[in-house]
């Protein structure tokens, strides 16, 4: 292997890496918050690249329906749990979130939706979609159940990723799509070409991680989000609503989710069920982060990467495994460095 | 006088054992009554509900609103405020930013008064500000769970068992800042096991055993009673039984 190749290799591992340490952090974050392990990260990433590629070819994705149909479950729900203390303040707020939003975005769409939308305006509309998407499934699938224990929120989270995935085939078909690129810019650096796609991956993946350190080191919600998970009770009695807490993490994973898919949707086809294998690959960096560190899940992410840029080099048939592998070590070394720790009932 | 906090004829169950049974208790502004008992007799259960931790039979009050429909941050924003037994602090987080978490519900402005007076109360807390919660000692965590509990500019103050596991030194800070909040007009609702110390401070004391009260009144006569001296504060007077 000639020194060429091996830039070429770990550029590509890097750009991937970077995705993948997007949606680790997602999930760190979501399981911080809320002790949910989010395996429909990966719909959330075809979600958002689908919707953005369907939107550019001037149609109006399955999903923006979808998310009209969740906001009404969620509002039935909103009634239902607080039908013995209904009062006009609680139903128009819940009605607000959950019927006019979603009700105007589907409006927008389709006042907006042609091939000649601007991509910034398609981008915005793929992104709406999906967070409005990810903020109902945590109103209808996580918070009813939230007080339980980590298995039967991964069990639930596992549901929601099946039924996530046929809906996808329901919505984009069995046929892979692509996106239109968003930028057409590159830079040459030597024998390596830098397109703005990339860039744009780089530059989204550190702004994300030092958005995220300053919003939970320095701002009150941050920290209230912070505090739901170091200590749910203690949270509740000093007034922060750990429903809300939760909501906003759903939110913002499947933004992070979402604008992974856009990212790399111009790069390679996208199939309904493509998100799970990447999301899954971010789940092994937030592994190797022990689901709590943000920067040990980053780098992780690069490392994964770059595995897998390697080994589809050296022996694409096992690229998969090899990567997947790399969690067995991870794991055998955190089992016997942290002692055993029962799950704390509350 | 109208009764800040008005708990009328409380049920509490863990599924079919009743743990507290046909309670009622009062207390007024600018009061401290205290709950004294033995080990299990439903102190803890009684304040937890009245929080909204556990659901409860029975009619509570706080502040002229019905609390039965209020979840637990809805019961924090009118005024009522819960230092648990295991104080659950943010224990990977700092001092300064479990006490800035305790105004959640507050603004920005009114917070800052009230951190100088958290601070002003106890002086400990502000030399370790940037100490992770988890690492202070247990008397520091009890002044930061109560601190924490003051930045939310409570009307009534909870107190589960401020003492428990404290040297005696640090007990006596820790009674004497409960004795200063109630000049600060706060009041406060006690829960102790350590009977003598809480007596002296408290206004008005209810008796628990086994889910009931089955004493109460001004705390001198209730510290006077020669019963509540044999079981609870440890005098043996001779010749006569204890209750």
């Amino acid at each position: 292997m000639n020194t060429t190749i091996m830039l070429f290799l770990l550029q590509d591992g890097i750009t991937n890496g970077a995705i993948y340490a997007l949606l680790g952090l997602a999930l760190v974050l979501v399981f911080a918050v809320t002790r949910v392990i989010l395996i429909p990260q990966g719909e959330f990433v075809t979600y958002g690249a689908l919707s953005y590629a369907m939107l550019a070819t001037g149609q109006v994705p399955g999903t923006a329906r979808l998310a009209v149909a969740m906001g009404l479950v969620a509002f039935a729900l909103d009634l239902f749990f607080a039908r013995k203390a209904l009062h006009a303040r609680l139903v128009m707020r819940s009605a607000a979130l959950n019927i006019v939003f979603p009700a105007a975005l589907l409006g927008l769409i389709y006042a907006l939706v042609g091939p000649n939308t601007p991509v910034a305006v398609n981008i915005a509309l793929a992104l709406l979609i999906v967070a409005a998407i990810g903020l109902f499934l945590y109103r209808i699938a996580f918070q009813p159940i939230a007080h339980t224990s980590v298995l039967v929120l991964l069990i639930a989270s596992v549901g929601c990723h099946l039924a996530l995935q046929g809906l996808g085939l329901v919505f984009f078909g069995a046929e892979g799509l692509r996106g239109p690129a968003l930028s057409n810019t590159a830079v040459t650096a030597g024998p390596l070409r830098f397109t703005g796609q990339s860039l744009a991956v780089y530059g989204l993946t550190v702004g994300f991680i030092v958005a995220l350190w300053l919003f939970f080191g320095y701002t009150k919600t941050g920290k209230a989000l912070r505090a739901t998970a170091v200590n749910r009770l203690g949270a509740r009695l000093v007034g922060i609503r750990t429903t809300l807490s939760g909501q906003i993490a759903f939110l913002l994973a499947s933004v992070i989710g979402a604008i992974s898919g856009i990212l790399i949707v111009p790069i390679t086809t996208l199939y309904y069920d493509t998100g799970f294998l990447i999301g899954l690959k971010g789940f092994i960096a937030a592994i190797i982060g022990g689901l709590v560190s943000y920067p040990l899940t980053a780098v992780a992410a690069i490392v994964v990467g770059i595995v897998e840029a390697f080994s589809s080099f050296y022996a694409s048939n096992f690229k998969e495994v090899i990567v997947f592998t790399l969690i067995l070590p991870v794991l055998v070394l955190r089992s016997l460095a942290a002692p055993q720790v029962e799950e704390e009932k509350d | 006088m109208s009764a800040l906090l008005s708990v009328a004829d409380v049920h509490i169950s863990y599924g079919k054992v009743e743990a507290v049974r046909g309670v009622s208790l009062d207390v007024a502004g600018n009061e401290i009554v205290t709950i004294i008992g033995a080990n299990g007799a439903g102190k803890t259960t009684l304040l937890n509900a009245i929080m909204g931790v556990l659901p409860l039979k029975g009619r509570t009050t706080f502040a002229g609103v019905d609390m039965a429909p209020l979840d637990i941050e809805d019961r924090v924003a009118t005024g009522l405020s819960l230092v648990p037994e295991h104080r659950e602090l943010f224990g990977t987080m700092n001092v300064e930013d479990n006490l800035e978490l305790g105004a959640f519900r507050i603004a920005k402005a009114v917070a800052a008064t009230s951190l100088e007076r958290v601070y002003t109360l106890f002086p400990r807390l502000k030399e370790r500000r940037k100490q992770l919660a988890g690492t202070l000692s247990g008397g520091e965590q009890q002044m930061l769970a109560m601190g924490r509990a003051l930045m939310g500019a409570p009307k009534l103050l909870m107190l589960d068992e401020p003492s428990l596991g404290l040297a005696p030194i640090i007990v006596a800070d820790i009674f004497r800042i409960v004795g200063e909040l109630r000049a600060a007009g706060v009041s406060v609702l006690l829960v102790e096991q350590n009977a003598q110390a809480a007596l002296q401070i408290a206004d008005r004391a209810y008796v628990m055993e086994l889910g009931e009260f089955v004493l109460s009144g001004s705390a001198k006569d209730i510290a006077a009673n020669k019963g509540v001296a044999a079981s609870y504060l440890g005098f043996q007077h001779e010749g006569e039984s204890a209750i």
